[in-house]
């Protein structure tokens, strides 16, 4: 049996984490990899949770990341993760009547909207309880949490609170009145018993009646507000039963901080699993797969199936397009994918899959693939070919160079880097030497790393190096398979194709009324 | 309260679902001709006609007889009928005149509305009690004796007095009085109209002498949002009033027009009787057989387009084909084979939708479908496109198929050459005649008809368009062996008779 601490937090092993390193500000590559269309994409209508710095802040200890996959897998279970969104919404639901009552002016109004917040609190709670004793648990955090929760709605604080809503609120169910409007005048008193008129004309034209018919009850505005006019019945109806609303006032002076902080706490951060779940479902539902991958701290030999880009994934998916899957894998010594073909072939595709994986991984999420083992990275770096930066008085080149530099400057053996067109505005021959000199620096440092390049000659560069190939579809070469597949670079059969479909091959030209 | 004229037990549905291959229906048997004969120019009788005869094929032996019966009645006293049908073409008229008021859709305005409504209706409602009063006598068919039943049990004098209370207590003289409890937010909920208390003790002075506590307050006259909101309130308290109301309206107005269009039905049928008599054409009600026997057995039997649109009596067929499950017409072209099919569809959707037939007598049995596969005209071409075309629709039709449906095919898998179209027909008629498909044939395909008359099979029927001797055609169709031509050569030399002169020397 495992053993079970004091429930401080779903999200961290220890809560000491969550202060010091949750930033709301987005890492520097989020851009590049896409991965801010990923996260607005997961954190989108939860903004009241503010999600961010929890995507936003990659865990660096291997059990960390293991006591959130123990907690997301305990949420794969369909009955527990519907528990758990039922406990959002009506958390929600409660922190929504309890801003009502905040906004409203009559009193009673007010009144009525906390104690309605406290019952669906209370409701809310129990729930919750009840729920996670009949689950099954297997999670630090969930089994934690169960024992807090137990213990909570068991004290004496939360069942008085209970008991003295209910009361309540059945007393105010109670209250039946009748208003004559006459004229001008308008009287108040208890109901005592007239029956429902309309219900009187419906049964003597009962007879014609033949099928459903048109709705002509009219839409009246439903305002939250009351206007005078309400209010003064309400004040009358408040005379009219005095007990029952001098004992609203002292139930709401006196349960004004009823809200209990691990529960709020719990119901933030919970969000972060239910939000990846519901984007991760989204992808599921089109056949693609989210595995839980084997993090490694010391393994460099990363692989993936059917892995792919979520944010391009998104947005196939929303055109109903089919998804392109890739695979990866370095074994041994290799530890730079090079990544080569024909341009729109979704090599940067690839390259930001790849990136996406670790991150996402870092975070303790299930990632893309079916099966997979990455490496949990102290760092992560990603150049991409920027425009132009008027500002600093670089050219180009000189800051793809400067910008490396401090990439390495920083980069320990425990970093991956991913580098996209680099040394593009510059001659071939550079290119090719820059490019060598750069590869055997991140070689050196024995860096994970994926290079998107048009320069075949990094391909095969020492024997850290994998060359990836972007693939065209065999019988015709201008459709783009977007399969990336581990083989060497083949530029050249590749443009041979190309000009054998427009018929400019040597042996096309030679032919009888080929051309030549 | 249901008119149940066109049914013993439910309504005739104007909406209901036609059979899928109507419009294939409508153009090969010509029945806008059929239709816009029953409705005189009138859109409404044209859509009730319209459904009633598409749809007859899925109505019953039973309820063709009681529609049969109440058409009688309306044959008898036409005149009676056609007062009650624009009696409530009139009501449904009016009601659609009564004004909903200029300051858009509020309960107060709804139930205004549907108060004057009401006292409209009301007058309706107290004619057709008087007409039952005075007429219900006179008709012999279950259908309207029930009709007439119904009207004077449901529609008697205390009923009538319970509705004028309600319509007299609805302008709230003594105020309008609403209960409630307190919904979300402690606002009023539920609201619910109470019945006004007229001249019983006032509820201040009730109860066990003590008075219960009442409180008072009252709008000041210049508090405009307070009017306004005691106007909202007070329409809280109609809303559900209003709605029934409203309602109940709609449901009388709901009955008018399902007797209107129950009526419009025999209207239509009245009018083409009256057309049909005018031209001398015989009419007769038919006899219909059950659905799992084979009858055909008629005299006289015209198609009754034709004579519709020629403006007279035309050429008419006698046919006794009683357990006949296939009938081959060959013969001479332009002898009356097409019309003589269409007048079997025309009769057979006639007799199933309760109408008279155009025949001097006609028996059939009933059938569940009727499907027609014709030669599509427009694109005659000799080509492979074509007979695919032609056996895309076979195949729509034998996926459409019913245990006792009746197919007539005209001129179908000519598409082709004689001997494949034959074997193609060959092989598609005899598996059909085997499932008890009723078949009508009309074909130059000789090859296939010699074929199945070669077979000396006991259920066919082999019947030709007549040619006298001298090349004159009847238009009359008789039984017959089938012969090798279709006497196109008549036709060539009649069209070619000068040329062929000219030639001859």
């Amino acid at each position: 049996m495992m053993q079970i601490g004091p429930f401080r937090s779903i999200l961290f092993k220890n809560v000491e984490d969550s202060a010091r390193t949750t930033t709301s500000e987005a890492p520097i590559f989020f851009v590049d990899l896409n991965l801010d269309q990923v996260i607005d994409a997961i954190t989108a209508g939860k903004q009241e949770y503010d999600l961010r710095p929890f995507y936003h802040t990659p865990l660096h200890e291997l059990d960390a990341v293991a006591y959130r996959h123990e907690v997301m897998r305990d949420l794969e279970d369909k009955a527990l993760y519907e528990m758990i969104a039922s406990f959002g919404r009506k958390m929600r639901d409660m922190r929504e009547r309890l801003a009502q009552a905040d906004k409203l002016h009559y009193k009673y109004q007010k009144e009525s909207w906390f104690l309605s917040a406290v019952e669906v609190y209370c409701d809310c709670v129990s729930r919750l309880a009840e729920d996670l004793s009949q689950a099954d648990l297997k999670s630090r955090g969930f089994l934690a949490l169960r024992a807090f929760v137990a213990d909570y709605v068991a004290s004496a604080r939360f069942t008085t609170l209970v008991a003295e809503t209910q009361k309540l609120k059945a007393d105010l169910a109670t209250v039946r009145y009748c208003i004559l409007i006459k004229g001008n005048a308008v009287s108040v008193r208890k109901h005592a018993g007239e029956s429902d008129y309309s219900a009187d004309v419906e049964r003597t034209f009962a007879k014609f009646k033949q099928g459903a018919a048109r709705d002509y009850t009219v839409r009246l505005p439903m305002w939250l507000e009351m206007n005078h006019v309400e209010a003064q019945v309400l004040d009358m109806v408040a005379r009219l039963y005095p007990d029952i609303f001098a004992r609203l006032d002292e139930y709401c002076a006196r349960h004004h901080n009823y809200l209990d902080e691990t529960i709020g706490v719990f119901d933030r951060e919970v969000q972060f699993y239910v939000a990846y779940l519901e984007y991760a479902a989204l992808f599921k539902r089109a056949g693609l797969n989210f595995c839980y991958p084997q993090v490694t701290a010391d393994d460099k030999a990363v692989y993936d199936d059917d892995g792919y880009d979520l944010a391009l994934a998104r947005k196939l998916i929303g055109e109903q397009k089919p998804v392109i899957r890739n695979d990866f894998y370095l074994q041994g010594q290799e530890r730079i994918i090079v990544v080569s073909g024909p341009n729109q072939g979704g090599k940067t595709t690839f390259a930001r899959a790849f990136g996406q994986l670790h991150y996402l991984a870092s975070l303790g999420c299930p990632v893309p693939g079916r099966e997979a083992r990455l490496y949990l990275f102290d760092q992560f770096f990603t150049h991409f070919e920027q425009a132009e930066n008027l500002q600093n008085l670089h050219g180009k080149l000189e800051d793809d160079l400067v910008r490396i530099h401090e990439i390495l400057a920083q980069a320990t053996p425990h970093s991956i880097i991913i580098m996209n067109e680099i040394f593009t505005s510059t001659t071939l021959q550079d290119a090719i030497s820059l490019g060598k000199k750069v590869m055997e620096q991140i070689s050196a440092r024995d860096l994970l790393c994926v290079c998107v390049t048009f320069l075949d000659e990094l391909a095969a560069l020492d024997e850290k190096t994998v060359s990836m190939v972007s693939t065209v579809a065999p019988d015709d070469p201008t459709v783009r398979t977007f399969k990336i597949v581990r083989r060497p670079p083949d530029g050249l059969s590749y443009a041979l194709s190309i000009a054998e479909k427009h018929g400019l091959t040597y042996r096309q030209l030679r032919e009888p009324g080929g051309g030549a | 309260m249901n008119a149940f004229l066109m049914y013993r037990d439910r309504d005739f549905d104007l909406k209901r679902k036609l059979p899928w291959n109507a419009p294939a229906l409508t153009q090969d048997l010509g029945l806008e001709t059929l239709f816009n004969a029953m409705a005189r120019d009138d859109k409404f009788l044209l859509e009730v006609a319209r459904v009633a005869v598409l749809s007859g094929v899925n109505d019953d032996l039973a309820t063709v007889l009681y529609r049969q019966a109440v058409l009688k009645d309306c044959l008898r006293h036409a005149d009676l009928v056609k007062s009650m049908y624009d009696l409530t073409v009139e009501t449904i008229d009016s009601e659609r005149k009564i004004f909903w008021g200029i300051f858009g859709r509020h309960p107060d305005t709804i139930l205004h509305r549907a108060v004057d409504v009401l006292e409209m209706f009301v007058g309706t409602l107290t004619k057709l009690r008087k007409f039952a009063d005075q007429y219900a006598d006179d008709f012999a068919s279950e259908g309207f004796k029930a009709f007439f039943a119904m009207l004077k049990r449901e529609l008697d004098d205390a009923y009538f007095a319970a509705i004028q209370t309600h319509l007299r207590e609805l302008q709230f003289r003594s105020g309008i009085l609403i209960s409630a409890e307190l919904g979300e937010g402690n606002k009023g909920a539920h609201y619910m109209l109470c019945r006004p208390e007229g001249k019983k003790p006032h509820w201040l002075k009730l109860a066990f002498g003590a008075k219960p506590p009442v409180y008072t307050f009252y709008i000041a006259d210049r508090d405009e949002s307070g009017a306004r909101a005691l106007s909202e309130l007070k329409e809280r308290g109609l809303n559900q009033v209003a709605n029934a109301l409203a309602q109940s309206a709609d449901h009388i107005l709901g009955f008018f027009t399902m007797l209107r269009t129950e009526l419009a039905f025999y209207i239509g049928c009245t009018n083409l009787h009256e057309q049909l008599r005018q031209m001398g054409a015989p009419v007769a009600f038919p006899l219909p057989a059950a659905l799992n026997e084979r009858k055909l057995s008629c005299a006289e039997l015209y198609d009754v387009g034709l004579a519709l649109i020629v403006g007279r009596r035309v050429v008419g067929n006698a046919v006794a084909a009683d357990d006949r499950t296939l009938a081959i017409i060959t013969g001479a072209n332009q002898g009356g084979k097409s019309t003589f099919l269409r007048s079997i569809g025309l009769a057979q959707l006639m007799m199933q939708c309760g109408m008279f037939a155009p025949a001097e007598s006609f028996s059939a049995n009933m059938c569940d479908a009727l499907l027609t596969h014709y030669r599509r005209e427009e694109d005659a071409n000799m080509n492979s496109g074509k007979l695919d075309e032609e056996l895309g629709r076979m195949r729509a039709i034998v996926d459409h198929l019913t245990p006792n449906a009746l197919l007539l095919l005209n001129e179908s898998f000519a598409a082709t050459n004689e001997r494949e179209g034959s074997e193609i027909a060959r092989q598609i008629v005899s598996a059909l005649v085997e499932r008890g498909i009723k078949i009508f044939f009309v074909t130059h395909l000789y090859t296939l008809a010699r074929g199945f008359y070669d077979q000396r099979r006991a259920h066919a029927i082999f019947l030709a368009a007549e040619r006298r001797a001298d090349g004159e055609r009847t238009f009359r169709i008789i039984e017959g062996e089938p012969r090798q031509t279709s006497y196109g050569e008549d036709l060539y030399a009649r069209i070619f008779a000068h040329d062929a002169d000219g030639n001859g020397r």
